[in-house]
């Protein structure tokens, strides 16, 4: 039961890290929360079924998807989001309201039903006694090279630094001759890229729907706050520990297995009674 | 948004000729999944079958139907049910109610319905106390509703306790498997619960009285779960045969395509709505294949004389096999029967009509008991046993079913077009020969 705990934890974790990532980088630096972070995951999930009927091969089809829909949720972060930025409540209204447009687009083009996309790695592996879909340990894989790669970009290149120091004190930043506001585009960017990367990869696993944005949004917030708010290892954290949660609810209170969400944020309460500000929270300047 | 949305009712007028009388019916359901799609789509057949043969005669008067859509939204928790069906009495003035689908919303629903007086044919929610402890204990209040299909959730469970008995005996008889171990997984949903008890109680018992295999355990995931595979992984590792499942909503989907692309070595049965619809392979990306799941409808199966055309004219105008919430057919056809018995459109004369129907259906002959609750058992409503077998819905049950051996040793049901049950071929090969 162990190897089965593990497994399914870590491919969850997986995903759940990817979006939460996307979404705690996005308010770290541009102090956007937000809420449509998820809804990007969809429409990334809606382009892959898309292109994919089409006959266009996976690479390919991720390629365009991801281009899609960073040219779409730029494009909305200008029109909607940018005039309003400064105004954190209007930001939240905001990005619902983009949220809940996006749903209803999809509504209209593709219908309610559910849909299925083809699994790019078919098939299954046993590890450790455990049957893992290859399209799960993809994904896996893809939430690596997707977190290995936002830690480079951030630690290791003049571009990462200028995303730090907007995200340590936007004004002096600003003064040392970094054009934060295009820092903060760039961010939304590589947010709404690892969204898209993170809809790619679960589009085989899990019924692409209109609704399939909402689950997703209640524990990425849930792991962004538990890890603390602007913290990105911290939302990375918070992920795994949501994520096993989860699983562990499903291997040990079978019968309550509709209650995995629950319990996995009832957790996350339980740590705000220890420490209000999240796991990393008190460090949160520092890391970012 | 749907949300939003969930209060828009649109009227539609149904058919020809609606310049005389009409008469107002509402349906209910939760119209953007393919459960309520069907709701509305099974009721306008109907509609339009009825206004094209020049409607229901009431005391020398003709009136057509119109149909007023009602979207519930009852996939989702929350007060838009109630309040739709409010709108639909109070403010579009429909004359009667039906459908439905989810039982926690149905019980708010019905209850609004009884507030008005307003008789209400529910189709499409199963549990035993929609009905039973309402319409037996206060009928001056509850006596406007009524029960087309499904049968209610226990009657439900003896099918599909007679599935899994199939199945079982399919394990014994292909892979000398004595005594098959079972695990269930049933969405967290009301109606779910008299099934899954009545099933862990007869999985247990020795034949002949109970099944004589082994409950391995029992989960329950939301009806709105994206992911099963870490119960399928549970399942798998409690060493299950057979894993009977409970689903009426989009995890059944879920269930179909994790079950199918991890290849999991038990076989399928129970109740699965969606693996119903024709839809069910697509949905499933074609993992869905070799699920089996009680019914109503499969192909080339008559249940009645009136079952084949009823399908053929749906899936010639929608594209797909009805789903038993489309059920709603029956319902109008009852319905107006009652009405043209009645020869009013006066509620208790409905109602008293409605009491003494005995009616053929494209599900079965309906009659309805004192809880207003249509019979099951030979002769009545028996519902399908459904499994998907090259690229169709084919019923495995009744074929050569004996409902009573020791009083009616003679009587043994079967409709023509049904097939042998089938083992997964993968399970086949998992259990052949492996530690039983």
């Amino acid at each position: 039961m162990v190897a089965d705990i593990l497994v399914n934890g870590l491919v969850r974790s997986g995903v759940y890290a990817m979006l939460a990532v996307g979404f705690g980088l996005v308010f770290g630096v541009g102090r956007v929360l937000n809420l449509a972070h998820t809804a990007f995951y969809m429409v990334a999930s809606y382009g892959i079924l898309h292109f994919v009927a089409t006959g266009l091969g996976t690479p390919l089809a991720v390629f365009l998807t991801a281009l899609g829909v960073i040219a779409i949720g730029l494009a909305l972060y200008k029109f909607f989001i940018e005039p309003v930025r400064e105004m954190e409540a209007t930001v939240l209204i905001a990005t619902l309201a983009v949220a809940i447009l996006l749903q209803e687009l999809l509504l209209v083009f593709f219908g309610s039903e559910i849909r299925h996309v083809p699994a790019a790695f078919p098939g299954y592996t046993r590890i450790a006694g455990v049957r893992l879909g290859n399209q799960e340990m993809a994904t896996l894989v893809l939430a690596a090279i997707s977190l290995l790669g936002t830690w480079l970009v951030l630690s290791r290149t003049r571009l990462g630094l200028a995303i730090r120091a907007a995200a340590q004190d936007r004004e002096v930043a600003n003064l040392m001759g970094i054009n934060v506001n295009r820092v903060t585009a760039i961010v939304m960017a590589l947010g709404f890229l690892l969204a898209s990367l993170a809809g790619a990869a679960v589009a085989p696993l899990l019924p692409v729907e209109p609704r399939m944005w909402m689950h997703p949004l209640v524990i990425v917030l849930a792991a962004v706050v538990l890890g603390g708010l602007g913290s990105l290892k911290g939302s990375v954290i918070g992920a795994v520990i949501l994520a096993f949660a989860e699983v562990l609810v499903v291997f040990l209170i079978p019968g309550g297995s509709y209650l995995r969400t629950a319990i996995a944020l009832l957790i996350m309460v339980c740590v705000f009674l220890i420490r209000p500000e999240g796991l990393f929270g008190a460090g949160a300047t520092e890391e970012r | 948004m749907r949300s939003l949305f969930a209060c828009l009712v649109l009227t539609v007028a149904v058919g020809i000729g609606t310049c005389g009388q009409v008469i107002r019916i509402g349906v209910v359901g939760p119209m953007a999944y393919i459960q309520g799609a069907h709701h509305w789509y099974g009721a306008t057949l109907a509609a339009e079958e009825i206004n094209a043969a020049g409607g229901i005669e009431v005391d020398g008067t003709k009136y057509t139907i119109e149909l007023v859509r009602i979207d519930s939204n009852e996939m989702q928790p929350g007060p838009e049910a109630v309040g739709a069906v409010e709108r639909a009495i109070t403010a579009l003035k429909v004359d009667f109610l039906i459908g439905g689908f989810r039982t926690e919303a149905m019980l708010a629903m019905t209850e609004v319905a009884a507030d008005y007086k307003k008789i209400f044919l529910i189709a499409g929610a199963a549990d035993d106390a929609l009905l039973k402890g309402r319409v037996d204990k206060n009928y001056d209040r509850y006596k406007y509703l009524f029960r087309v299909t499904p049968v209610r959730s226990t009657s439900l469970a003896r099918v599909s306790f007679i599935l899994l008995g199939e199945v079982m005996d399919a394990f014994r008889r292909e892979l000398g498997i004595a005594e098959p171990r079972v695990a269930i997984i049933a969405e967290q949903a009301a109606w779910a619960n008299q099934v899954v008890t009545l099933v862990e109680l007869m999985a247990n018992a020795p034949l002949p009285f109970g099944l004589g295999g082994k409950h391995v355990g029992t989960w329950r995931p939301s009806a709105l779960a994206t992911s099963v595979a870490a119960e399928l992984s549970a399942v798998e590792r409690a060493g299950a045969h057979i894993v009977f499942t409970v689903f009426s909503g989009p995890v059944g989907v879920v269930f179909g395509r994790d079950w199918g692309r991890l290849q999991i070595p038990v076989a399928t049965v129970g109740i699965n709505v969606e693996a119903q619809a024709q839809g069910w392979l697509t949905a499933t990306g074609g993992f869905g294949a070799y699920m089996a799941t009680v019914g109503i409808y499969a192909e080339g199966v008559a249940v009645t004389e009136k079952t084949l055309p009823f399908v053929d004219s749906f899936r010639t105008k929608f594209g797909e096999i009805p789903l038993y919430t489309a059920g709603t057919y029956d319902a109008i056809y009852i319905l107006a029967d009652a009405i043209r018995r009645a020869g009013s459109l006066q509620t208790d004369a409905v109602i008293q009509a409605l009491e003494v129907t005995d009616y053929v259906a494209t599900l079965g002959r309906v009659v309805f008991d004192e809880l207003h609750d249509p019979i099951w058992g030979p002769e009545h409503l028996t519902g399908l046993g459904v499994q998907w077998q090259e690229g169709a819905p084919r019923a495995f049950w009744p074929r050569e079913w004996q409902p009573d051996p020791a009083a009616h040793p003679g009587l043994v049901v079967g409709y023509p077009g049904t097939v042998p049950y089938q083992i997964p071929p993968w399970v086949v090969d998992h259990w052949r020969g492996a530690d039983k």
